[in-house]
């Protein structure tokens, strides 16, 4: 029996199980196989799989049971999520890269509103992620500011930053919008370098982060399980990923999303009906950079260090590349694609000198053969909840 | 007075090679409504190339004005070929895409481009000398002193920009380029062969690239794989201050930026670090006051 002929709750449940099954188990196989033949063909196994995953109907079920059965899906995800993490546990690099992975998925969510929904360019993701990290750095001396504030104060700032920009995009579109943006980064980049208050080219160091009293950077430990000490982050950073995402997931589902698309697809029409267009823009714009912001702070705290060389216009790029290979405007298909982007080159040594190169034939391809992404955004479906 | 001429002298050398640029962008925006981002690793592989022909013709015993023609010849038709390959290739299948996707292609062609330098050509990681062709030395005018080669260089950018300025306004290809650019569908109904004209404009653009990339090795005596970034991005700027679609205003735009550099340098030396930063803020600035550049496109559509 396949799944597809499972009709119902029980097939879309089935269907989100076994989707995240499939997630999880290719991250715990591609990170803890270090044999690189092996690697190879796992790699070439998981892509088979998920070559055959939608032909199985089972993108379609678990895309179905996300949207009847919101809170079983989360269920399941938080238990594939603590799974993963309980078995990666004391495996230092593996839990970075998940860390790394969901941090630029949550800057990449950022991108989605700004790119997905309003249809406004950043090539300047990497400098708002800077900002936060920077800030993080600044406010390294100020103990008294509870550690939570402090990220919280990264995105505030960062999306503050944001709105010297949004008068110069607001008033431009196209082309110019973009270049502001690419301008912006560029030029945030270069600040960075040229500045020695903010430690120039090399960089600062940063504190780790404190909880109430729980310091990040000891072994976490739960009963008689030891973790490492990146579990802690892992954990942070997965709880705000997941708020994010529901957050992400509310301005969709909901009337500014479908506002926001209309800003994109037709602003002239749009404003006939009365919406205020500048509003909506700066809405989006501020929202993305707020989580950009966020994220660099969490960043900054979690490595300890952080150097212009961080946030380069590359960087900038590889966010929106992200973006376009994952499917613009579809949640999921960033956080997959986030996974191929970031995990590949760091596991296949191979390609490790040659993954900028490989990455742009790559989207370059993608561009000709399949402009819409890996996941392609689908239209909402509004049903009647019976 | 005389640090005031020296500055000038070196502002208007970096405003010939940014004016280029820009004029290359500004081609391709008027003929495609397309920005390529490729276009700055398009000047850095015609500099690779000329300084593969200047290795060439170094072996081959030429003498040293026939060395630099070559160079110069070489570096201009590498990045001409390369620039219609990549309109051929990669621009024309694309050019009913939405914006960002066509954005999003050319600047990961010039990153492949520049990976492709960096890891393929011999020691391609670190800077490589590029040969002084041209008679060194200068001389002496009331305390002012006046490079040979800057000199020569400038004038033979400011050639280049009014040749390309002649082909597209005075010639027959130029006024099927211009067709093109005005309405591709009636151009070709006119019997004007659309891709063809669309590959040789990309062609004439990236040229220009070719004709920076030469200037730029042969005044700074060095080029780096990565310089075409940074480059692209001042380009871009001059072309989006000068309005898109404008000749003219790109090369405003171009002399505009290298003023702005050179008046940092020179009034704030202590913020001379800076001056990319400033420079990059004003051009927000200007785009924020003026959204479509400061010469636009006449006819373009405000709402």
């Amino acid at each position: 029996m396949t799944v597809t002929s499972m009709k119902g709750t029980a097939g879309q449940i089935v269907s989100s199980i076994l989707v995240t099954a499939l997630l999880v188990g290719s991250l715990v196989a591609v990170l803890e196989i270090e044999d690189q033949r092996a690697l190879g063909i796992c790699v070439a196994i998981i892509a088979g799989l998920s070559f055959l995953a939608p032909k199985l109907g089972i993108l379609r079920g678990a895309e179905q049971a996300g949207a009847h059965h919101p809170w079983a899906v989360r269920l399941i995800i938080l238990i594939g999520f603590c799974s993963l993490v309980l078995i990666l546990k004391d495996n230092n690099f593996a839990l970075l890269m998940i860390a790394t992975i969901l941090i630029y998925a949550t800057v990449c969510l950022g991108i989605t509103i700004q790119t997905g929904y309003a249809g406004l360019f950043n090539f300047a993701g990497a400098a708002f992620l800077g900002t936060g990290g920077y800030t993080a750095a600044m406010l390294a001396n100020a103990t008294w500011l509870p550690d939570i504030v402090t990220i919280l104060l990264g995105g505030v700032i960062a999306a503050a930053l944001g709105t010297v920009l949004i008068l110069p995009v607001l008033r431009t579109r196209g082309h110019y919008a973009a270049l502001t943006t690419l301008a912006f980064g560029v030029l945030f980049n270069g600040f960075l370098e040229a500045n020695e208050m903010l430690g120039g080219p090399q960089g600062l160091k940063v504190p780790g982060i404190q909880i109430f009293g729980w310091d990040f950077s000891n072994d976490l430990v739960i009963g008689s399980l030891s973790f490492s000490f990146y579990a802690n982050y892992v954990l942070l950073i997965g709880a705000i990923f997941a708020l994010f995402m529901i957050f992400t997931r509310f301005i969709e589902r909901s009337w500014i999303g479908i506002w926001l698309d209309a800003v994109r697809l037709d602003e002239i029409a749009v404003s006939v009906f009365g919406l205020r267009i500048s509003v909506w823009k700066s809405f989006a714009f501020t929202a993305g950079n707020f989580l950009a912001g966020v994220m660099g702070a969490v960043y900054a705290k979690m490595t300890e260090f952080i150097a212009p060389a961080n946030f380069t216009f590359g960087d900038s790029l590889l966010l929106v590349a992200i973006v376009l290979l994952g499917g613009i405007g579809n949640r999921w298909g960033v956080l997959v694609a986030t996974m191929i982007v970031i995990l590949l080159p760091e596991k296949l040594q191979f390609i490790q000198e040659y993954r900028l190169l490989l990455f742009a034939c790559i989207i370059i391809l993608l561009l000709m053969v399949r402009p819409a992404g890996l996941l392609a955004r689908r239209v909402r479906v509004f049903e009647e909840r019976h | 007075m005389s640090s005031i001429a020296q500055y000038l002298l070196n502002g208007l050398m970096q405003g010939t090679i940014y004016g280029l640029v820009a004029i290359g962008f500004t081609i391709f925006f008027g003929v495609m409504n397309v920005i390529k981002f490729s276009h700055g690793d398009v000047l850095t592989f015609g500099a690779f190339g000329g300084l593969v022909a200047a290795w060439a013709a170094t072996a081959l015993g030429f003498p040293i004005w026939l060395e630099l023609v070559f160079v110069v010849l070489i570096s201009v038709m590498a990045s001409a070929a390369i620039g219609a390959i990549i309109a051929r290739g990669l621009v024309l299948p694309l050019k009913d895409a939405p914006p960002l996707n066509m954005l999003l292609m050319t600047m990961m062609v010039g990153t492949a481009i520049r990976e492709c330098i960096r890891l393929f050509f011999p020691n391609g990681t670190n800077p490589q000398r590029f040969p002084e062709l041209l008679p060194s030395g200068g001389f002496d005018l009331s305390g002012v002193y006046f490079r040979y080669d800057g000199l020569i260089l400038i004038a033979a950018g400011i050639a280049f920009i009014f040749a390309v300025q002649w082909i597209i306004n005075r010639t027959r290809l130029g006024l099927a380029i211009r067709a093109v650019a005005e309405d591709g569908e009636t151009a070709r109904t006119m019997g004007i062969n659309f891709t063809l004209t669309v590959a040789i404009a990309f062609a004439i653009g990236s040229m220009t690239a070719g004709v920076a990339g030469a200037l730029y090795g042969l005044y700074y005596s060095e080029i780096n794989y990565s310089m075409g970034l940074i480059l692209a991005i001042i380009g871009f700027s001059a072309a989006i201050i000068g309005g898109l679609g404008n000749i003219w205003g790109a090369i405003v735009g171009g002399y505009l930026f290298a003023g702005l550099q050179t008046a940092v340098v020179a009034l704030l030396p202590a913020l001379s670090d800076y001056k990319n930063v400033i420079a990059l803020i004003v051009v927000v600035a200007l785009i924020a006051w003026r959204p479509t550049g400061l010469l636009a496109e006449r006819g373009s559509e405000r709402v």
